[in-house]
């Protein structure tokens, strides 16, 4: 105490360095769980494919966008949600369909076919879409989204594909 | 060399802020005050305060993902223990951190009990203190209901069934804690709702006024052979 070298560490910043060396490892111990923690669900393993079977392929109007529906259910965290989905699907030939997603390419609301006006038109900012799903009007950057397709025995099989 | 401008410019912001905001001053009264020669039985309010604050980031992480309706309240458990990545880390340190809580207000209390500091000018600091432990067990309490299994169930059972041994009055206590005649979603609710936010908003309260006692009238003696 009596006599010490300039140069020595006083009591005082001994602490100052110890107590910030502490605490920022326990900030960092805590902090790194805590982020990991809340981003947790985005990290999860998402989506993933599957073959959904539309009926027959005879039950589609050659030629005429004609709206299907299904849902799936998923769990997300402790519950199971059913999500529904919805797609228009358009047959050329026996062998040739188009399947169209109805999620709008904009800003995901979902589009209508409108028989009067021959086009596929979404609600939430007026986009247009042409039967081939090019944009006609409206704020949507691309055409509107296709999903592969399989038949086999008459039964059409459409590509769910996400995440 | 290099580093000396960035040094006084970083020195410049600090005098900025402590021009506005008085920092020095704030550091000379609260962490450079006169303390007396004590010992570590003077830590035990500060490691109080250390868990006071974990709970509250651990209890308002758990929120992120826990639910409490009794369809939902021990499923989002389940999940923050064995889908959530560290949720086992926040639950546990919320879980044990409430038990060492109790303990360590406990221990504050007692070592201010032996050494009398609960004496003259100090009494304010004592019942505001008192307080606190009682909203600390408050706490833990209405958190042990939350996950909803079947010895949160019947633990509330028993404690409310407790709560209601007073004559006259103890019928209308245990009605006012379930919401009703049993346990129930409406117990749950208010059971969160205590949990989060009334008794810890009250507990901020106290524990701001219980430090700025502390702070005003100074650390007590520890008591001498000759008094
Ligand atoms: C949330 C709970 C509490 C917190 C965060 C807390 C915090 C603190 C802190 C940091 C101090 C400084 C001195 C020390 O650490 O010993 C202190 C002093 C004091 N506490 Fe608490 N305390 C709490 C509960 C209690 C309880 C339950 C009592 C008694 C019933 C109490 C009575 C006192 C008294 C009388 C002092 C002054 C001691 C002195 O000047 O020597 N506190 N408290
Ligand atoms: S979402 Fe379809 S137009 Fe904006």
């Amino acid at each position: 105490m009596s006599s010490r070298n300039p140069h020595d560490l006083s009591r005082r910043d001994f602490f100052k360095i110890v107590g910030s060396f502490v605490s920022g490892i326990m900030g960092v111990m805590l902090g790194i769980p805590l982020i990991s923690y809340f981003i947790s669900p985005a990290l999860d393993e998402q989506g993933g494919e599957k073959w959904i079977p539309a009926g027959p392929l005879e039950n589609y109007p050659l030629g005429k966008p004609t709206l299907f529906t299904f849902t799936l259910t998923k769990q997300h965290g402790w519950e199971k949600t059913s999500q529904s989905y919805g797609v228009y699907i358009i047959r050329h030939s026996d062998t040739e369909v188009t399947v169209f997603s109805n999620v709008c390419t904009h800003l995901a609301c979902r589009v209508r076919w409108k028989d009067e006006l021959g086009e596929f038109v979404c609600p939430c900012h007026d986009a247009h879409f042409a039967e081939t799903g090019e944009v006609i009007s409206g704020p949507a950057p691309r055409p509107l989204d296709k999903y592969e397709y399989k038949i086999e025995d008459g039964i059409l099989y459409i590509h769910l594909v996400e995440g | 060399m290099t580093d000396k401008p960035s040094r006084s410019r970083l020195q410049a912001l600090y005098e900025w802020l402590d021009e506005r905001l008085g920092l020095t001053t704030i550091n000379k009264l609260v962490l450079d005050r006169k303390v007396p020669k004590v010992n570590w039985w003077y830590t035990l309010g500060s490691a109080t305060l250390f868990l006071f604050i974990l709970q509250g980031i651990t209890g308002i992480f758990l929120t992120v993902y826990y639910v409490p309706t009794p369809d939902h309240a021990y499923d989002s458990v389940n999940y923050i223990m064995q889908g959530v990545r560290f949720g086992w880390l926040v639950r546990g340190i919320h879980h044990w951190g409430a038990s060492f809580m109790v303990l360590f207000v406990f221990l504050h209390m007692l070592r201010v009990f032996y050494m009398g500091s609960y004496k003259y000018p100090r009494e304010l600091t004592w019942i505001i203190g008192v307080m606190l432990f009682l909203l600390t067990l408050g706490m833990g309490f209405t958190g042990y209901l939350l996950p909803w299994n079947q010895r949160a169930y019947w633990a509330t059972t028993v404690g409310t069934q407790i709560a209601g041994t007073p004559p006259v009055i103890g019928p209308w206590i245990t009605r006012i804690l379930r919401g009703g005649e049993d346990i129930s979603a409406l117990t749950l609710s208010r059971f969160f709702s205590m949990h989060i936010w009334m008794i810890p908003g009250l507990m901020l309260l106290l524990v701001t006024v219980h430090l700025y006692l502390v702070i005003r009238l100074g650390i007590s003696n520890p008591p001498g052979k000759d008094e």
